[in-house]
Order: C-alpha cells, then sequence, then structure tokens
C-alpha cells in the first residue's frame, strides 16, 4: 500500500494523510493506492502540510507499518526518548520501529 | 569574551525582523516551501524527522553565563525540555515549531546570539580550542582572531554562496583539540623570528571524502591573516565545482589542482589583494582583543588540593586540565553518561551550568567538538564544591577522553539524512563498558560514532570510529579503526565487513582486548594500533 507522509507547516508534527485530513498517528494513514500526486499538491498548497511524499507500508493488525525504517521513525518518535514518543506509556514501542 | 557593538546588534536585530516577515509570508502562503527553504536555512531552520530544528551558533564554542542560560531558556520554553550540544561547538533544538522560531531568534538576539550561517553554502560558525585563554601550551589566545574571522565572514557577500559549506578552525598550541586539520581551512597561530603569524592549512574534511589539510604556508603574518583567507576563499569560489555536490568541497579542489598550484594561485590572488589594503585596521585588532583580556586571577591563589574524596581524585585526574595560571585549572563537564545521549543536556542542566559558570570561572564556558562543555577558569580551591554540584546534577562523570566519553551524531532517531541510529549505539557501549576502573586501564581512546557516510559524528577520525549504513533496509555498521583529529592527524580505515548493533559492539570489545594485550609501556590505543598495525586487529575481530 501507499500511504502520504509530511510535516505540518506551522508545528513541524510528522502528519499522516487519513483520506480527508492530517493525523499525528500512522494508525490512521489510508491507502491512496496512484493517486498520491494529486492529494500532495491539492493538500501542498492548502498549506495544511510541508514537503509531503509518498511511501511504501505494509497493512497489519495494528495498521499500516511504513516499509522503510527511517519513516517507522518518523512515525514513533526518536527511539532514544520513549517519553517523547507518541506512545510513552509503552515501553516496547521502540521494538516496531525495528 | 567579546560583546556586540551597535553594528553587530543592528545586523542581528534585522535579520530578525526580517525573518519574522519571512516567516509570516510562509504561513500566509505567499511563500511557497521551495521559496522559504533557503530562506529558513540562512537562519539555521531545518526541518529534520520530527520537526523543525534549529541550530543555533556559538561563536568558537564560547559562550557566558547569560546566554546559557538563555539556551535553557529556550530549551524549555519552545522545545521539549532539552538542547543538543553539536561537533561543531553549536547547540541544536529538535522540537522546534516554525510560527515561533522568529520569537527564538529575537530572544537570541537579546543575549548577542543567532543561527545566521549554521546552514547553507556559507562560511560556518568558526570553531576554536576549547581551552583557548587558559591553555598552558597556547602561543596566544586564538579566540581574537576567531572573532575578526566571524566578523570577516558574517554576510561576507562574495561567499554567501559558496559552491559548498565552509569550515575554519584556529588554533593557537601545538597540540591540536579542535580537529584543525579537518576543516577547510585550519589556521594555527605561530611565531616566526619573535612576530606572531599563522600557519594555513587548506583542503581537509571529513563526509564521504575525507581528507587531512595540507600546510600551503608555514607563516602568514598575523595582520595580514584575513587577506589571506580572503584569497584561499576566492580561489575556491572561482574554481570550485558547483556541478555536483559531492565534489564541491575545496579538499576536493585542492586534491584536484594538487597542492602547489592551488597554493600558487592563493599566492598570486594574495599578492593581489595585499594591493587593496583589505587588511582589518590595527585600531580594529586591538579593541577586539581587549575584550579576551586575562580575568582578573587571584595571583596568589594556592595549587594544593585535597584529594582524600576518591571521587573527586578520580574527576580531578580525567576531567581537569593544566591551567596556564598557578593555582587555576580548566574543568570539563562530561555529557556523556552511562547510557546517556552524547551532547544532550536538559534546561535545569544547562541553567545549573551557568549558574557554576558565574560562581566559579569567571562566567565564562565552552562547548567543545567533542560535546562536553568547559568552564575555563576555576581556582583550584573551589574544584570540590564545583564537582560536589556537578556531581548531584549528573554532570560529573569521570570519563574525559576515555572510551564512554564518545561523540556521537543524532542518527536515525532525529536525523533525516542518516541511515542508521547512533544514540543507541553509544548508549550500549557506555552500558558495556560502563566500569570506569576498565575505562581508564585502556586510557585515551576516542571513540566517534556517524549515522551515516556525511561524518557528522567524526568518524573517520576516531581511534575507533563507527558508521552506520543502510543494508538493504536493516542498520549496518562499519568498523574502523586508526583515526586521529588530534595534531597526530589520521584518517582512520575499515576493518571488513559490518555488523549488527550487538555485533560491531562484541568487535570493540575485541580490539580493546587485542589492545592491552599488545601494548607496550604507556601506549595509547592509537598508538598499538599504529605499532601493531590493521592486520592483526582484522585477524582478531574475523579470524
Amino acid at each position: 500500500m501507499k500511504i502520504i507522509t509530511g510535516n505540518d507547516l506551522k508545528t513541524g508534527d510528522v502528519t499522516w494523510w487519513t483520506g480527508s485530513d492530517w493525523s499525528r498517528h500512522v494508525e490512521d494513514a489510508v491507502d491512496v493506492g496512484e493517486n498520491f500526486e494529486a492529494v500532495m499538491q491539492e493538500e501542498e498548497a492548502t498549506r495544511r502540510v510541508n514537503v509531503p511524499y509518498a511511501i511504501e507500508a505494509e497493512m497489519t493488525d495494528d495498521g499500516p507499518r511504513p516499509a522503510h525504517i527511517k519513516d517507522r521513525v518518523r512515525a514513533l518518535g526518536p527511539t532514544v526518548r520513549p517519553d517523547l514518543t507518541l506512545k510513552p506509556a509503552d515501553p516496547d514501542a521502540g521494538n516496531w520501529v525495528i | 569574551m567579546y560583546q556586540y557593538d551597535k553594528y553587530d546588534q543592528q545586523m542581528v536585530d534585522t535579520r530578525v525582523a526580517e525573518f519574522r516577515d519571512q516567516v509570516e509570508r510562509r504561513l500566509a502562503g505567499n511563500l511557497t516551501e521551495d521559496q522559504f527553504k533557503p530562506l529558513r536555512l540562512m537562519n539555521g531552520l531545518y526541518l529534520q524527522l520530527h520537526a523543525y530544528m534549529l541550530r543555533v551558533a556559538i561563536p568558537y564554542g564560547t559562550l557566558n553565563g547569560k546566554q546559557m542560560r538563555m539556551l535553557g531558556h529556550i530549551a524549555r520554553k519552545y522545545d521539549r525540555d532539552y538542547g543538543h550540544f553539536t561537533t561543531r561547538q553549536n547547540i541544536q533544538y529538535n522540537w522546534i515549531k516554525l510560527e515561533d522560531a522568529p520569537d527564538i531568534l529575537a530572544d537570541l538576539a537579546s543575549v548577542e546570539m543567532h543561527a545566521i550561517q549554521t546552514s547553507g553554502n556559507c562560511i560556518r560558525n568558526i570553531s576554536s580550542d576549547q581551552y583557548a585563554g587558559a591553555a598552558a601550551d597556547e602561543i596566544a589566545d586564538p579566540r581574537p582572531w576567531a572573532e575578526i574571522l566571524r566578523q570577516w565572514s558574517s554576510f561576507h557577500p562574495e561567499f554567501s554562496y559558496l559552491p559548498r559549506k565552509f569550515k575554519i578552525a584556529v588554533i593557537a598550541s601545538d597540540e591540536d583539540r579542535a580537529a584543525m586539520r579537518l576543516h577547510d581551512i585550519g589556521i594555527q597561530l605561530v611565531h616566526k623570528d619573535g612576530e606572531l603569524g599563522a600557519k594555513f592549512f587548506v583542503g581537509g574534511g571529513m563526509g564521504r571524502t575525507p581528507m587531512i589539510a595540507p600546510e600551503i604556508r608555514d607563516f602568514v603574518p598575523a595582520d595580514e591573516l584575513i587577506s589571506y583567507a580572503e584569497a584561499c576563499l576566492r580561489v575556491y569560489n572561482r574554481y570550485g565545482r558547483r556541478d555536483n555536490k559531492y565534489k564541491a568541497r575545496i579538499k576536493i579542489l585542492v586534491h584536484e589542482l594538487g597542492k602547489e598550484e592551488y597554493t600558487r594561485q592563493v599566492e598570486e590572488e594574495f599578492a593581489h589583494m595585499k594591493t587593496l589594503g583589505l587588511n582589518p585596521p590595527v585600531e580594529e585588532l586591538a579593541r577586539i582583543s581587549e575584550y579576551f583580556a586575562d580575568p582578573a586571577f587571584d595571583t596568589n591563589a594556592s595549587d594544593d588540593l585535597d584529594l582524600s574524596d576518591p571521587d573527586f581524585n578520580l574527576w580531578v585526574d580525567q576531567n581537569t586540565e593544566e591551567h596556564k595560571q598557578a593555582g587555576y585549572a580548566i574543568a570539563v563537564i562530561s555529557l556523556k553518561p552511562t547510557s546517556g545521549i552524547p551532547g544532550d543536556a536538559s534546561s535545569a542542566q544547562i541553567d545549573l551550568m551557568a549558574d557554576l559558570a558565574e560562581q566559579y570561572s569567571f562566567d565564562e564556558l565552552r562547548v567543545t567538538h567533542s560535546q562536553n562543555i568547559v568552564l575555563p577558569h576555576v581556582k583550584k580551591s573551589d574544584l570540590y564544591a564545583l564537582w560536589q554540584k556537578l556531581d548531584e546534577a549528573g554532570l560529573a562523570p569521570a570519563n574525559l577522553d576515555l572510551i564512554t566519553d564518545s561523540i556521537a551524531c543524532p542518527g536515525l532517531d532525529y536525523c533525516s539524512l542518516a541511515n542508521a541510529r547512533s544514540i543507541p549505539l553509544a548508549q550500549k557501549i557506555s552500558e558495556r563498558f560502563a566500569d570506569l576502573g576498565r575505562q581508564r586501564e585502556l586510557g585515551e581512546l576516542k571513540l566517534k560514532i556517524s549515522g551515516c557516510i556525511n561524518a557528522c559524528g567524526h568518524h573517520h577520525a576516531g581511534h575507533i570510529g563507527i558508521l552506520g549504513v543502510d543494508r538493504k533496509g536493516t542498520e549496518n555498521y562499519q568498523l574502523l579503526l586508526g583515526g586521529s583529529a588530534a595534531e597526530d592527524t589520521s584518517l582512520a580505515k575499515i576493518t571488513g565487513p559490518g555488523f549488527d548493533e550487538d555485533g560491531v559492539i562484541d568487535a570493540i570489545e575485541t580490539v580493546t582486548d587485542l589492545y592491552l594485550k599488545e601494548r607496550q609501556e604507556d601506549e595509547r590505543f592509537i598508538d598499538t594500533y599504529r605499532r601493531v598495525g590493521m592486520a592483526a586487529f582484522k585477524e582478531a575481530i574475523y579470524g
């Protein structure tokens, strides 16, 4: 599957395209198939996201999992600061990245 | 230390106002990202993995308590309560919001700081010896020269769009504590026939093509130093490649032209420049130098120290250096606790270091390229009280220059260029070698870790270097041996096939075990490696 990610223009937060909006959580990302160029152009023009790009991911029981480790780090947060990730209460969250 | 004059302050304030306008236009949609990106980068604002990242310049690594406290304030108010001290004597914040960036720059400007030229193809922050003005072995204080170079290079119209970024280091002792020969220009202040001048080394650097800068001039009179630097830059700006960013650094130009031909062209340019009268006026040199006069040392201060506390004794032995003034010491605060993140400090720790600088070090701090903090002028009679306060705050690891005092770039945990994580490796190595007795038995051992070929973690210059690579989507680590950033500058060589995370830590243990077995007398790891050679280490690692 293909999902779209970028950074929020104002905050810089990592965001994922949900089909109608942007979410901080990769679990909310939807498969955009080959339609990613149009979505990215429109969303960048409306300034809701900065530098969007499409990536490969696989659907798992926990939702989409980006194919590349770099995007998994982006999705969770720095593995060396669990307190700053999106799942600070889950000590094993970093395993999902690796 | 230097204080802004009205021109400095006006330039920085004007830049803040200009950037505030640019940010407003970006947020309003009047600038595209393609238009805005070069503008934000000129103000040190990157877009990294998780957010915007702001790199703040700390000129030649020197700052006072008020400035340090402002860095803590920014961490607390605008970021996530910490900052990351870098291998270029700067600080980075990883969680900046675009809408906050102008206010942050205004806060910085209020204490004579900025983020200008911390990115882009321009002359970056001038780096220097972190012990400048305090070291017993320096022939002059390099900071006035670093400051003159800072002023000359700030907004230099001819050098704002160089083929690639450009880094300059200035030192003033034979011992190189600033990786001087691994800079685009390395300057060593020297005396010749009683006159102060400088040796010039040009064309060094790390990155994907590491090179040691060759010496191109053994003496440039001090009052012509700027003109000579300008001549070096002019030749580079004219002939440096702009068609291929991987071949655009000056090291490639010097290498391809050859040192002799590059030097010939520089000398020709220099001869021309001397006719233009571009050297800074003598009064300006004198004005700047006055800011770097020695503080009011107590000339009756005693060298006696009560070392009966064994932990304090270890810290003094490992983390203090000889000072030029009797009764004083240079104290190094290690930002490398066991399991810690090299170079990271919380806002509370930053505040404390500011307080301690004011209380014990004539209001001065330095940031080292090894990602530690220096209090340059501490009276020996104050060392115990200082150490106790550092220890309470987790800032007293006694590991300066030992294997756990590693350099590590932010790596894949933060950096969009990285291929592998660096920090977890540094943490695990610090845990494997946590025993201080074992570390001290190994002695001086410079371990440097980069998460990609760009080498922000200086892996080429590590006695032991580690380079993280992406191997079919998996993190893999290459082990390198034999590098040095000191006066015996050398480039490390790759041992062989890479390892996973645990494997490379095991390999490090193997090479340190071999070192202990082969060591003769007082040899450091690097000395034994150079004597024994790579083959023995490869054999031990790979069989």
